[in-house]
């Protein structure tokens, strides 16, 4: 059982993000990366599944520049068997933010099609763009079945797993149960794993595990078109307390009281 | 090729989706700007969908689009893409709006796939440039990055192609939705068993919710800023001092610090208090839909732009670790 995953690097979540000199994309000198959250999940998810097999093998996927190789290591630490890491420059043309969401499910799926994987997973949206599409296009450019926001994957037919069983969310606290055959391919939704922690053992161990660059093809003619990005203007109706925490607490006391009347 | 409109909307059991008619709304308001017709689309059963359809028909619109097969009374990515593509070649529509539902993330992209494009996902906004805007080309559909810290307006670029567009909750009114009358055209695409590769079970709900939310008149509700799962006392205080319910955002419950029935948000529980207290908590979207029915929202978060600050009444920029024990000190006097 092969198992591909496709990670993606984000910037953190307290990063502060400023707009880029054009106007048209993320100014990235100062941002710190990590992880894309759901990806996590969905490396998790893939570990557990072939220790459960007891057999198999998981590639880590990534698309991008030179930096995202700290995060795959980081995949190879918590127990990827090996990386792949599609190159694509730094910044300007053929860079990840010169492509579309179908540019970049292109390079992927490329990188999947060359290991002729069982199965495929990727995090259900990425932090950054949260396009939340790029696993689903991946499916459908690699002619496989699919399912999204799935929580849990369940080998059919004991150990050679030729049909999956996935546990996947519907809205409002609601679950479905969705059966394939595999090759498939599956968006991975946070929190149906507690996520593990990579082990000193495990640092040390990666780096002696395989980390393959291909070079990105060209990219193509995008289908869409980012005209402008910009922080945005708030509608703020809030009201503002200000002061030191026991000035504040005091205020917030009074309009508990008096307006929300919940005192 | 027409430069028309189409509105594809979602059920849910017998009726809707509550996120079609916003949709329909998205879609009535391009297609008026652009000076150019709409018409809706509703997929399924035959005859489940036909009272949903006479329903649409009393929407300004062209053409309602009852589309009709057996192999759709069950939801599956592969009888929708196949469903829709057929009624795409024969409706020639230049921009399909979609609600940006769980189950439009499920297909619209492979969908935009088939056809050579690439859905534009989750808009808040839709923009038909003016003459003071100068020349651009179409309409500017703006949608959010890093969950809200940036604003990124698109267009779409191929022009020859149809434009596949999704809306967030929450950013088109459906009671914006304008009344007519038009006629219902069955459409009965050609459907393969064959080629549903997956096969859906019923929806279930994990256990029988021993907590309910959607009737708390008081809720604390706590996000990742708590930091780790001891700190989550000092939120239990504040509840205790109010007399509120806990609750928390999705990476407290994914973590298990909370049980997943105390989660608020589009796949937990949708809440409506009198007052919602939210505690280091961002504001994403995701979470916003579940509780923007509060009455009074106060929010506590050191991040003076965090997008929860849009919907709070009143707001604290500042470290919990310092407010809420000064809150639960004055609330018990
Ligand atoms: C399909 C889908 C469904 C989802 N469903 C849900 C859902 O039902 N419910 C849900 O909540 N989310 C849901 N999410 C996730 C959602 O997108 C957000 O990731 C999540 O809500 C973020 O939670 P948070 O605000 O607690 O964390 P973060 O976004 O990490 O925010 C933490 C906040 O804490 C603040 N903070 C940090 N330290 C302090 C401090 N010391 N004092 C004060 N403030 C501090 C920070 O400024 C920040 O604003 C879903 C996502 C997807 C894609
Ligand atoms: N550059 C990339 N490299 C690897 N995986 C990616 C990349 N971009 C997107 N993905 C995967 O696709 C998922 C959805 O991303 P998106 O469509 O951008 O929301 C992510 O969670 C990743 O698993």
């Amino acid at each position: 059982m092969k198992i591909v995953v496709a990670v993606k690097q984000v910037p953190e979540r307290d990063a502060v993000v400023r707009v880029a000199a054009d106007g048209r994309g993320v100014d990235e000198s100062d941002v710190a990366w990590t992880m894309n959250e759901p990806d996590a999940y969905a490396l998790e998810e893939a570990l557990q599944l072939k220790e459960r097999a007891g057999e198999g093998e998981v590639v880590v996927l990534c698309a991008g520049p030179e930096r995202v190789q700290s995060t795959l290591r980081e995949a190879l630490a918590k127990g990827a068997d090996r990386a792949v890491h599609v190159v694509t420059p730094e910044a300007g043309e053929g860079s990840l933010g010169e492509r579309d969401s179908l540019d970049v499910a292109r390079l992927l799926a490329e990188a999947v099609r060359a290991e002729a994987a069982d199965l495929v997973l990727t995090g259900l949206q990425s932090d950054d763009l949260g396009a939340g599409q790029t696993g689903v296009v991946m499916a459908e450019l690699l002619g496989v079945p699919h399912a999204t926001l799935v929580l849990h994957v369940e080998l059919l037919d004991g150990g050679d797993g030729r049909r999956i069983k996935v546990k996947r969310e519907l809205e409002d606290g609601w679950m479905q149960h969705v059966e394939m055959a595999l090759p498939a391919l599956l968006t991975i939704q946070s929190g149906g794993n507690r996520l593990r922690y990579a082990t000193l053992m495990g640092i040390k161990r990666a780096r002696q595990k395989e980390m393959r660059e291909v070079q990105a093809a060209a990219a193509g003619k995008r289908v869409d078109e980012v005209v402008k990005v910009s922080p945005p203007t708030r509608v703020k109706r809030t009201e503002m307390l200000t002061g030191s925490a026991d000035e504040v607490a005091a205020k917030l006391v009074e309009r508990l009281r008096f307006e929300v009347k919940v005192l | 090729m027409n430069s028309n409109v189409l509105v594809v909307t979602e059920t849910k059991g017998a009726g809707w989706h509550r996120m079609s008619f916003e949709a329909l709304a998205a879609g009535q308001k391009l297609a008026a700007e652009l000076g150019v017709g709409c018409s809706a689309a509703v997929m399924g059963e035959g005859a489940a969908i036909a009272p949903l359809a006479a329903e649409l028909a009393a929407k300004r619109l062209d053409a309602v689009w009852a589309v009709g097969d057996a192999l759709l009374a069950q939801y599956t990515a592969d009888g929708w893409v196949a469903a829709l593509e057929q009624l795409i070649a024969e409706a020639k529509p230049r921009y399909v709006v979609f609600p940006h539902t769980y189950q439009v993330r499920d297909y619209a992209p492979a969908l935009a796939t088939r056809l050579g494009e690439v859905l534009i996902g989750d808009v808040t906004t839709i923009r038909v440039a003016d003459a003071q805007s100068g020349p651009v080309a179409g309409p500017i559909f703006g949608r959010q990055w890093l969950q809200g810290k940036l604003n990124a307006e698109y267009r779409h670029g191929n022009e020859s192609g149809v434009c596949f567009v999704s809306v967030q909750a929450g950013s088109f009114r459906a009671d914006a939705v304008a009344a007519g009358a038009s006629e219902v055209k069955a459409f009965a695409p050609k459907m393969e068993a064959g080629k549903i590769r997956t096969k859906p079970g019923e929806a279930f709900r994990e256990a029988a919710q021993t907590v309910d939310l959607s009737t708390a008149a008081v809720i604390v509700s706590v996000g990742r800023g708590i930091g780790e799962q001891e700190n989550l006392k000092l939120v239990e205080e504040l509840a205790a001092a109010l007399g509120a319910e806990l609750a928390a955002s999705r990476p407290i419950c994914d973590a298990g610090w909370l049980p997943m029935e105390r989660q608020v948000g589009s796949s937990g529980q949708t809440v409506a208090p009198k007052l919602y207290l939210a505690v280091g908590i961002s504001g994403a979207i995701q979470h916003l839909v579940g509780m923007k029915g509060a009455k009074t929202v106060i929010a506590i978060n050191k991040d003076a732009d965090a997008p929860i600050f849009e919907v709070a009444d009143i707001g604290v920029v500042g470290d919990l670790f310092e407010v809420v024990p000064a809150l639960t000190k004055a609330i018990r006097g």
